[in-house]
């Protein structure tokens, strides 16, 4: 879908519900610097949920989506877990694949949407669950790191397989008894970060979403530097709740708990040195755009 | 074993799709009539027959005919609102295919999730699929066919539906005019509609406009 297409048909316009209306009139489809600060105020490309109340997933989609460049330009793979129950809800195209062929998939795609738009530029991001990405489907996500496959790689860690009943997951930290793994874990939680540098990656982020700011600077780098680069990685600690005994109300203190200094999602983040001189030619830019923008405005008397 | 009939349900809660059953897709120029193959142009009066008869004709148009794609979008747009004039039937938009719960009106929208709510709340006897991605077209005849007494048909860009109880084929802007000058020729004919006075549904930003 492109920005010149989200008009209605006007014969038939009048019969589409508000929704679609405000869809066309204050999405942010198309605006260069949209980001967190848009939610609440404009369309959103998410709005009811189906995950569980106060799952704070439900956070880091709505940080995500807002976060986007080009969300009409964009395509997300899934995999199986609780974000493939989120994707039906989201305006922005989506596929959805087998438990953890999810980069395998998106290789295709990435590759595809290439010959067949050589002029515009396609992004793909996939987004997947801990189980999904680090053990199931481990061997796909590190293939195409290995690979330099140009997309982005968005893991919700939340320690454990939270939809189907809290089974022990290869980034469930060491010791940690689930509902369904008893004996506690005995070793210790993957090191995925560091071995997504290792693999090759251009840029990897690991933090919670506690802090939307954080969130947009890490998707909004990881889909620029794989634009031009290669893969990118990013791991978000969007805890379970209810696996981990906690209330509604009490995800956002959890992830504040665990990134504050000696938890275990104290904010990483890593960047080649070709990544790092790209962010900062592109931030430059911005900013001498910004300046040039406040320039023109007219000074009132 | 005599042929299966795709008539409008209820059949069933988990209807056998109609192609399990026997029943194939028409080949270009054709259509078919609850299973049967027939010349298109039986088709058209056939189905303007049922809408003229019905007593709340009701039109779904989808995304492919919602939103303005290409000029062809808006073209298709502009012959099924002058279709719903000239029958007159309802324009109920299937807007898009994200589950809507709790919030779907039943009155204004249909979902494919769901769509024999809106044919229940509207108590839709026939009905028509334009614009409609096959695969959710799909899914909605065959839960409408499945729980409802709807008459269902399909105005297809592609190869057509087995699961509607009346299928076109390969239908562009030509097609939609054909089955209005159909419904314009029985009305001069003498055959009037019998569809119960309404007024159709306008929205706009704030909600609806009186």
């Amino acid at each position: 879908m492109s920005k010149e297409k989200i008009t209605l048909c006007e014969d038939l316009a009048d019969i589409m519900p508000p929704e679609y209306h405000e869809l066309v009139a204050t999405a942010t489809y198309g605006k260069e610097d949209r980001g967190w600060k848009d939610i609440g105020n404009s369309k959103e490309l998410i709005e009811q949920h189906s995950l569980c109340a106060g799952c704070p997933e439900s956070i880091a989609f709505r940080y995500i989506l807002a976060s986007l460049p080009n969300p009409e330009d964009t395509v997300f793979v899934g995999s199986t877990g609780c974000t493939s129950l989120v994707f039906p809800h989201v305006a922005v195209q989506n596929i959805h694949s087998l438990f953890g062929n999810q980069n395998a998939i998106a290789s295709g795609l990435k590759r595809t949407l290439k010959c067949r738009f050589p002029d515009v530029e396609k992004d793909v991001v996939v987004l997947a669950g801990d189980g999904a990405t680090v053990d199931i489907g481990l061997d796909m996500t590190m293939q195409s790191w290995f690979r330099q496959e140009k997309f982005t790689t968005i893991c919700f860690d939340n320690e454990l397989y939270a939809n189907t009943g809290g089974q022990e997951s290869g980034l469930m930290q060491k010791g940690f008894v689930a509902k369904m793994a008893p004996a506690g874990k005995t070793f210790d939680k993957v090191r995925l970060p560091e071995i997504a540098r290792e693999a090759g990656c251009h840029y990897v982020a690991l933090l919670t979403v506690s802090k939307p700011n954080r969130v947009e600077r890490a998707i909004r780098n990881a889909v620029y530097i794989a634009r031009e680069l290669g893969p990118t990685y990013v791991q978000l600690y969007t805890p379970c709740i209810l696996e981990i005994g906690k209330q509604s109300m009490e995800g956002l203190d959890e992830m504040k708990d665990a990134e504050s200094i000696g938890g275990r999602f104290v904010m990483k983040e890593y960047m080649t040195d070709e990544a790092k001189k790209m962010i900062e030619d592109r931030e430059a830019e911005e900013k001498a755009k910004r300046k040039a923008a406040k320039g023109k405005k007219p000074v009132s008397a | 074993m005599s042929q299966y009939q795709v008539k409008p349900g209820p059949e069933a809660f988990l209807p056998p799709s109609a192609a399990s059953m026997g029943i194939v897709l028409p080949d270009p120029g054709e259509c078919h009539i609850e299973g049967r193959i027939a010349p298109e142009e039986e088709g058209y009066e056939y189905a303007a027959r049922k809408l003229l008869g019905a007593k709340v004709p009701t039109l779904f148009p989808g995304p492919l005919v919602l939103w303005k794609w290409n000029e062809k979008a808006a073209k298709k747009a502009a012959a099924i609102r002058a279709l719903s004039e000239a029958i007159p039937a309802r324009l109920i938009p299937m807007a898009d295919y994200r589950p809507k719960y709790p919030k779907i009106d039943p009155e204004a929208e249909i979902n494919p999730n769901h769509p024999n709510l809106t044919i229940w709340h509207n108590k839709i006897d026939v009905c028509i699929f334009i614009g409609v991605h096959c695969h959710q077209a799909n899914l909605a005849l065959k839960i409408i066919r499945g729980g409802t007494d709807c008459f269902t048909m399909a105005m297809c860009a592609q190869a057509g539906h087995e699961d509607a109880c009346l299928s076109f084929r390969d239908i562009g802007v030509e097609s939609i005019m054909k089955l209005m000058d159909a419904v314009n020729k029985l009305k001069k004919e003498g055959v009037k509609s019998q569809a119960v006075p309404f007024k159709q549904i306008s929205m706009n930003r704030k909600g609806r406009v009186d």
